[in-house]
């Protein structure tokens, strides 16, 4: 059952993305610019209501580096969506969901946090697990895993 | 007097544990102030748990019934740190956590201790990040580290008594530096 309304889902979406299934969920490669329609479509069309996650994925070297990866999950038809788009280190732009899920609002804070993806439209990206103050993108790979900033002086430096 | 009076003394029977005797013991006690103060404190912790991670149920486990923090006077836990004596820090602490954790112990009255419960409070722990404090000890003195993650309860309570110890044998000036 699952299997073929996954068929389905990729022979329809074959014609805006590069579709596939991918673990038991559908995958959904798209141009940035691409990013609201699909997942209008996604939510609108196709019953896809609950935004799992947002997150990015850090591929050093790579001249598009960063992938930005939104889950989706329908609860109707019980499948799994995923939707990836590449974005350069230069302009690291993509489009915010918050118009379409509002759960949006969080997990973008969170991932502009860890991997400095900027979410154009979303009004509110301050610190959401990181503090005011914090330089840098600690889930990027050049992120030093032993670099600290603390917010307390330390007492041997007191 | 003509009449026959016994002249035997009998006397009441439980009078001489009434009466105030001088020969009973414990009368007068000899100590010295810092062994008294001390003997007085270390019965009496009041402790403030700082609670931020999976150790806490190992917290909740060792002030319940089959371990009973209370056998040592630290079972009464105090939800304001002006009131506490003890700062329990239990869990992980993170460098945004670090200035309310430091705000906490600062509002803390003297005498006041420090145990640094568990791991990551002790070292990090298994951490080594940019979110991590690799050990509490980085920000504020600690009095006792209780090692394990997380520490078994009779790890916790050899704590206690090793910090009673320490309690015992300090010295406990009437005015001190910070007063």
């Amino acid at each position: 059952m699952r299997d073929t309304v996954l068929a389905s889902l990729r022979d329809d979406f074959a014609d805006t993305a590069k579709a596939s299934i991918d673990r038991g969920a559908l995958l959904l490669a798209v141009d940035p610019q691409e990013v609201i329609a699909t997942a209008t479509r996604l939510r609108r069309d196709y019953g896809f209501d609950l935004l799992l996650d947002v997150t990015a994925v850090d591929w050093p070297g790579r001249p598009l580096r960063f992938d930005v990866v939104w889950h989706f999950y329908s609860t109707t038809q019980r499948v799994r969506a995923r939707m990836t788009t590449a974005v350069a280190e230069a302009s690291p732009d993509v489009a915010t969901l918050t118009g379409l899920y509002g759960s949006a609002g969080f997990m973008e804070r969170e991932c502009h946090d860890m991997y400095g993806i900027r979410f154009a439209g979303n009004a509110d990206l301050r610190p959401i697990l990181l503090y005011e103050g914090f330089v840098g993108h600690p889930l990027r790979k050049d992120y030093a895993k032993e670099h600290e900033q603390p917010l307390v002086p330390y007492r041997d430096e007191r | 007097m003509s009449a026959t009076i016994p002249i035997t003394p009998v006397m009441a029977k439980g009078v001489h544990a009434t009466r105030p005797s001088r020969s009973a013991a414990f009368e007068y006690l000899t100590t010295k102030k810092d062994e008294l103060v001390g003997w007085g404190r270390k019965f009496s912790i009041f402790p403030y748990p700082f609670v931020t991670a999976c150790c806490a149920m190992e917290f909740m486990a060792v002030s319940s019934t089959p371990y009973d923090t209370d056998r040592f006077g630290a079972a009464l836990p105090r939800f304001s740190p002006r009131q506490s004596d003890l700062l329990m820090v239990v869990g992980t602490i993170t460098h945004k956590q670090a200035p309310i954790l430091l705000k906490v112990y600062e509002q803390m009255c003297e005498p006041k201790w420090v145990m640094a419960f568990g791991a990551c409070a002790t070292s990090g722990g298994f951490y080594q990040n940019y979110a991590t404090l690799l050990g509490i000890d980085r920000i504020m003195p600690v009095d006792v580290y209780v090692p394990g993650c997380p520490p078994r309860p009779e790890t916790v309570i050899d704590g206690i008594m090793q910090l009673q110890d320490r309690i015992a044998r300090q010295r406990h000036p009437i005015v001190n530096d910070a007063f």
